[in-house]
């Protein structure tokens, strides 16, 4: 394991300072960066209410966890609440699993890779600590199992590496919030390696709502093998200086899929540049991309991209983005690429404005102009998500809905 | 009302893209009326129920729209709405998203406890309830489509509802029950001297009045109504000498 780390070591060193593939530079030296400090186990009461305000606008009910199999809360650098709540679920902090299970080496830094850029390689050098979310073989989550990442510290880094893995036909639904405090400016720094082995299905629902002032750099991987699934939605509504990010997911067994649904707001002075990988390398893997983007002035880039390479894959990514208001940029980029004859790929994207004929048809309802704007645009957010659990679904919609009172 | 009337259109000159598509045209609706319009395609029919409605592309010109005694000229489409002047589109439009269900409650225009339960029930009597979940408009047949139309205006219960052509695309299965709709969002339901609400349906075939019964029909050709009587003896007069004769019997 010494080995390991040390080579991981190296090659952080070696991407130090190696730009992002896409998206604006981020100057880290201009934040504090701090190491990760050793997880804590406090009670939930010792919260403050502030982060647990803040946490709810994101999915995260820290007061009333009855419906939760299972917690975890870091403020900062520090994992400060790790609880499971439902046997043959784990929940702990990544450093945590690290002490305890020999096998993590053969995870850490195994879907992304440690040098992928100097964001990945700053939380490694700062030995960033995260959750690490386990569903042992065949057990279901009866209620999804809780992450709040959250903000507290000025202009400083904060460094997460996540660990998520889901045996053999087991079930994990996750919902991870992630906030800041008010006007703090900040980084963050966001690794997250899902395995997803034969059978597993696991959804992940992110909810992101930072502050103005902060960059987030988020590094995502998943490996799924035969028959797994893995969900991922994510919505971001609330002001952020700037995000760049763009989960890759391999398909690596037969029959795996990947869906991913995104929900996006860039209010003005945002910058989002987003998008989702799916790379389908093995017979009859399947991924669906569904991303709906809204600028009421902010800049988004919507990405996807898809690269089928076996028999029977199959792939449709879709971006549908509104510009409302007089500024925004929406720039839709999809991608697909099929490696051999058999596969089915297919993209549609869209931008443009609200129909003035459907303002006019709810109108004739007796619906107000704004009324009529705010159902459009409702509807338009509404991804219909299929086969997630509808508790999650319900936990998402309220996230929109929380949302869209700052849209109007 | 101080002359009886619902609806009071005087000399009303209407373009649609800069051109003129109703000149000089007068109309007048009782409460509790039914009238049907006849008219060649191009004659303005459409044109006049959507600038009863108010939609902005259709510019009034010249002349007004009088609804219970107020000038409705030139209100905005949902203040006629709230008004009570309903319509069925003939093309209504897809909204992703937004779903039957929410769309009748809107036009309920309630949020009691009682809400849901009229939405089920209106659906239920429009043979949609398995609509109620799903976009609306959004692959819907001719016929679910009127049905849907019906639907919206039972739960928005206008005093005066807009009805362009609601028997086409219709299979003849459904016609009746689009009739017994129409009739019930007419308040045909109540005895003839309770009845308030008006009606103005445009039809091309007539079918319509196998189902509804309508006290006044007129011709409406090259944007001026030119004939009003009993709308079977001008159906029949239409069946058999096409439009050409209204306009021949409109020269004597």
């Amino acid at each position: 394991m010494l080995e390991e780390i040390k080579s991981c070591r190296e090659k952080a060193i070696s991407a130090r300072d190696k730009k992002a593939a896409s998206g604006d530079d981020v100057d880290l030296d201009k934040y504090e960066s701090h190491a990760a400090q050793a997880p804590q186990n406090n009670t939930i009461a010792s919260i403050s209410s502030d982060i647990k305000q803040a946490a709810l606008s994101t999915g995260v009910m820290l007061d009333d966890q009855s419906q939760r199999s299972g917690t975890f809360v870091q403020i900062d650098n520090r994992p400060m609440h790790s609880a499971a709540a439902q046997e043959g679920i784990e929940v702990m902090a990544t450093s945590e699993a690290l002490a305890k299970y020999a096998w993590m080496k053969d995870y850490l830094w195994k879907a992304v890779d440690v040098d992928t850029d100097k964001f990945t390689a700053h939380t490694e050098l700062n030995q960033a600590d995260g959750y690490f979310m386990r569903a042992l073989p065949g057990v279901k989550t009866t209620y999804p199992v809780q992450a709040c990442l959250y903000m507290s510290r000025s202009r400083a880094v904060q460094d997460v590496h996540n660990i998520i893995i889901a045996e053999e036909g087991s079930e994990l639904h996750i919902i991870t919030g992630c906030s800041a405090a008010e006007r703090e400016p900040g980084v963050h720094l966001g690794i997250s390696e899902f395995f997803i082995k034969r059978g597993a299905k696991v959804t992940f629902t992110m909810i992101h709502s930072w502050s103005p002032d902060v960059e987030v750099r988020p590094r995502t991987c998943a490996i799924i093998e035969q028959d797994g699934l893995f969900m991922s939605n994510y919505v971001i509504m609330r002001p952020v200086r700037s995000l760049q990010s763009n989960p890759t997911a391999y398909c690596v067994g037969k029959n795996a899929t990947v869906r991913f649904n995104s929900v996006i707001v860039a209010t003005p002075g945002s910058k989002i540049d987003i998008g989702s990988r799916a790379i389908l390398s093995a017979k009859g893997a399947k991924t669906e991309m569904i991303a709906r983007t809204i600028s009421t002035g902010g800049e988004i880039i919507s990405r996807g991209y898809i690269e089928a390479s076996e028999l029977e894959t199959k792939g449709h990514l879709e971006c549908r983005g509104l510009i409302l208001g007089e500024q925004g940029i929406i720039h839709a980029i999809p991608e697909i690429k099929g490696c051999r004859a058999g596969v089915d790929l297919s993209h549609e994207a869209a931008v443009g404005k609200i129909a003035e004929e459907e303002v006019e048809y709810l109108m004739a309802r007796g619906l107000s102009r704004d009324e009529a704007t705010a159902a459009i645009i409702r509807g338009f957010l509404k991804v219909d998500i299929q086969g997630l659990p509808p508790m999650l679904n319900a936990e998402m919609q309220k996230a929109v809905k929380q949302s869209e009172a700052d849209l109007f | 009302m101080s002359n009886g009337n619902l609806l009071e259109i005087n000399n009303l000159t209407v373009s649609v893209d800069d051109r003129e598509i109703l000149h000089n045209l007068n109309l007048s609706v009782k409460p509790g009326e039914t009238a049907v319009i006849f008219g060649p395609n191009g004659g303005g029919k459409t044109t006049l129920l959507m600038s009863i409605m108010g939609f902005p592309r259709y510019r009034v010109i010249g002349g007004s729209i009088k609804f219970k005694e107020q000038d409705i000229t030139h209100m905005p489409v949902d203040e006629r709405a709230r008004l009570g002047v309903g319509i069925s589109f003939q093309r209504p439009p897809v909204v992703r998203g937004v779903k039957m269900r929410d769309m009748v409650l809107a036009c309920l225009r309630r949020d009691d406890k009682e809400a849901e339960r009229i939405v089920d029930e209106l659906a239920q009597k429009s043979h949609m309830s398995n609509f109620l979940g799903r976009n609306i408009n959004a692959g819907f047949s001719g016929g679910e489509t009127k049905r849907s139309e019906m639907l919206q205006l039972l739960a928005q219960g206008p005093d005066l509802a807009l009805l362009d052509e609601p028997e086409s695309g219709v299979d003849l299965e459904n016609i009746s029950l689009i009739g017994q709709l129409i009739n019930e969002v007419l308040g045909k339901i109540h005895p003839i001297r309770e009845r308030s609400r008006s009606g103005l349906i445009i039809s091309h075939t007539g079918h319509i009045l196998d189902y509804v019964n309508a006290r006044t029909g007129y011709v409406l050709c090259g944007g001026q109504i030119i004939c009003d009587g009993d709308p079977h003896d001008i159906l029949n007069t239409i069946k058999d000498k096409g439009y050409q004769e209204c306009v021949v019997c409109l020269k004597k």
